[in-house]
């Protein structure tokens, strides 16, 4: 066995990090996909007849969906029958804080090296953490409302703040928008919310953190972050999953308003299960990620490391509706071993001097397949809109690929966009050259690697940068090839 | 230092090298010239353990350790260092953060503490001076948009901070103005000491005016056909390599 493969043996035979799960006392819901599973989902949750109404008309636009199957990715029919749509850990009484919260539940967490607690968490960051279908704890949640600052679970807010809920749900991603997302519509079952008054600068960061635990289980959360006029927020979201021989989806959907100069950064370090190293198991994780620059002046930026998940397929996009406003996405995205990966975004200019800024760095390995998908919208009255894309794309070894499918629609002539696009290896000059200087194949592999990605890493949240770094380099680890 | 025994190498089966033997001692500078193809450049590659050349037959030992056994990671540890012909170009990584993880690993191995921002940076420093390297180069991803002199002199300088025992300069003359020439050389002279020697591979005299050799070898045909002190290089300035090389193929008929 050459050395190059020694590594890559002892590299697919490392296991997935977060690949364990708990045992806990679940109230789940009958597996199966119904109008009476929504209702009874809808019921556990104490919903509003509205809400339920929203549900059930998503529902009814889904059944007469197709699933797409434009994506350059292949994977088995998922039976939706076969899944349950519900599963909540069992607590004895519905916790009002932090404190009421099984302390078992609150181990979970722990164990991924998120504290919950507090105390101990690192000051500046606080936390929703969702368990499968349910919220278990919001961190901060009081330092925050002193500002105004609504920062909880979808569900809470549903009862806490339903005339935000009512007004913005569905706002920026109509229900019927796609299947996945009429499907998150129908069946949603928790997620976070967020609401940054007029002229409030949040000063920490907020930041989900998705679970999933329960096999069999589909995970349909929803986030909603509505920035108000003048206001600033920096948002993150965070998931694992256990390691698991059978699929499982993940279907979210996430949707942002900006008002007239306010500002959202929304960033993501997707490490679900990925499958194992012959493609089997993992998440499919499908999501419809969209924010809406609404008023004059507005930013929103997406930033994605994305490194887990068996089959990938997200799209996260601005709508520049606001004159002067500005959508940015940064992403990596690393595939490795069977991963397939569909991702890229979507830059709708309808307002004048609309700016848009797009870095996608791919990174292949193993037998993956990295796709970057992206448009480019400029819209009639969308006059002196701006827009950069620079697609790059690395291949580690000769048995991967790498894909960019660019869609450029132009409709009004005093538009400038540019598109720019390089295919790499890493190459064995390279490698070697870290070598002769001391630096070990794993490590040189590391430092190119976040080397190529810097530009889109140092968009993230100091805290995040490191550990998408090391996410990086512990994905790709002896891939070379 | 070190012991070069019948080295024989090819790459994708055609033979380069042809049975070489050298011997080179602690405080010593070696030149090896040769025309063009002779097999200088696969020499000073597979003592650094270039996977793409296979060793077919010979032993190298230095400081009493089999030298091919090791792995080019733990060759530099050990000691060797090679300043390339072409330096390659990582983009996105600055020459400092490059610096400093080889340098740590470097360290690691050898059972030191790894070293601070702090000891780092004052090292960064003192070492600069050595190659006039200016800090923004070192700000900058290593090599990308580097002329072919700063990039000369980075090695030298990744050379200097690394503080090999055997240090193999691969044609590091090539590409260099005369000015650069100079500063390049000097700092070469100035990490000369006794217990250190160097390999200067090289096609032209020039560089030898600058870095005074103790011995210089002729490579030719995979083979060193001859050796002698730097009057030698002189001659070879003078007259060429036909006559060597005549000699040569007078010898092997």
């Amino acid at each position: 066995m050459s050395k190059d493969n020694q590594i890559l043996e002892e590299f697919t035979s490392k296991e997935y990090e977060h690949g364990w799960s708990v045992n806990y006392e679940a109230d789940e819901a009958p597996i199966g996909l119904n109008e009476d599973i929504i209702r009874w989902i809808s019921a556990k949750k104490d919903e509003p007849q509205w809400l339920l109404d929203w549900r059930l008309k998503a529902f009814r636009a889904w059944e007469k969906m197709t699933e797409p199957e434009w994506a350059n990715v292949h994977y088995p029919n998922i039976d939706l029958q076969k899944l349950r749509y519900y599963s909540a850990p069992k607590q004895s009484k519905k916790a009002k804080n932090l404190d009421e919260v099984d302390p078992e539940l609150l181990q979970i967490y722990e164990r991924l090296g998120i504290s919950l607690n507090e105390q101990k968490r690192l000051q500046g960051i606080a936390v929703d953490a969702v368990l499968d279908s349910v919220s278990v704890g919001t961190t901060f949640k009081e330092t925050l409302g002193k500002l105004g600052i609504v920062f909880c679970s979808f569900s809470e807010a549903v009862h806490s703040h339903p005339e935000l809920i009512k007004k913005y749900l569905g706002s920026v991603v109509p229900m019927t928008d796609n299947y996945y997302a009429a499907l998150n519509s129908a069946v949603f079952s928790d997620g976070s919310f967020c609401y940054i008054p007029k002229g409030v600068r949040c000063p920490m960061e907020l930041s989900t953190y998705f679970r999933i635990n329960a096999a069999n289980t589909g995970q349909f959360e929803r986030t909603l972050i509505v920035a108000d006029e003048g206001s600033y927020c920096s948002y993150l979201e965070g998931c694992t999953a256990p390691q698991r021989d059978e699929n499982q989806l993940h279907a979210a959907v996430v949707e942002i308003y900006a008002a007239k100069d306010a500002e959202v950064k929304y960033s993501t370090v997707q490490n679900w299960y990925p499958g194992d190293k012959n493609g089997k198991g993992g998440i499919y994780n499908f999501v419809t990620k969209r924010g809406i620059c609404a008023g004059d002046n507005s930013k929103i930026s997406w930033t994605q490391v994305e490194t887990g998940s068996a089959v990938t397929w997200k799209y996260p996009s601005c709508i520049l509706k606001g004159d002067n406003s500005i959508g940015e996405f940064y992403s990596v995205a690393v595939t490795n071993n069977y991963q397939q990966a569909d991702t890229g975004t979507k830059m709708i200019h309808i307002g004048k001097n609309t700016k848009s800024r797009i870095v996608s760095k791919g990174i292949s390995a193993g037998h993956s397949q990295n796709s970057y998908r992206g448009q480019v919208q400029v819209m009639k009255r969308a006059h002196n809109a701006r827009n950069f894309s620079q697609c790059d794309s690395l291949l580690m070894g000769s048995k991967c690929g790498a894909h960019t499918f660019p869609y450029i629609d132009i409709q009004n002539s005093t538009a400038k966009v540019e598109h720019e696009a390089t295919t790499s290896k890493i190459g064995e000059d390279q490698l070697f050259y870290c070598n002769q200087r001391g630096i070990a194949t794993e490590d040189a592999v590391a430092l190119i690697v976040n080397g190529y990605a810097k530009e889109v890493l140092n968009q993230l949240p100091m805290e995040f940068a490191v550990e998408a770094q090391k996410l990086l380099a512990l994905t790709l680890e002896g891939s070379v090839g | 230092m070190l012991s070069i025994k019948n080295l024989h190498a090819s790459i994708e089966g055609t033979p380069i090298l042809k049975g070489i033997n050298l011997e080179v001692k602690a405080g010593e500078v070696h030149a090896i010239m040769g025309p063009n193809g002779s097999g200088k450049s696969t020499l000073a590659s597979v003592l650094a353990g270039r996977e793409e050349y296979e060793v077919t037959q010979g032993e190298v030992t230095f400081k009493s350790k089999d030298l091919l056994d090791l792995s080019p990671e733990d060759r530099a540890r050990e000691g060797v260092f090679l300043a390339f012909q072409y330096p390659v170009e990582i983009p996105g990584v600055s020459s400092t953060n490059f610096l400093r993880t080889a340098v740590n690993q470097v360290r690691e191995y050898r059972g030191q503490d790894p070293l601070d921002a702090v000891k780092f940076l004052t090292l960064i420093k003192e070492k600069m001076k050595l190659v006039e390297i200016d800090q923004k180069l070192l700000s900058r991803s290593l090599n990308e948009g580097f002329s072919g002199g700063e990039k000369k002199r980075n090695e030298i300088f990744q050379m200097a901070m690394l503080e090999p025992t055997l240090s193999i300069l691969d044609e590091t003359d090539s590409g260099l103005d005369i000015d650069a020439l100079r500063i390049v050389s000097n700092g070469v002279n100035q990490l000369k000491s006794d217990d250190k020697a160097t390999i200067v591979v090289t096609h032209y005299q020039r560089l030898l005016d600058y870095i005074i050799p103790d011995f210089v070898h002729v490579l030719y045909n995979g083979k060193i056909v001859k050796s002698g002190t730097k009057e030698l290089a002189l001659e070879l300035e003078e007259k060429g390599y036909d006559w060597i090389k005549e000699e040569a193929d007078k010898a092997t008929v």
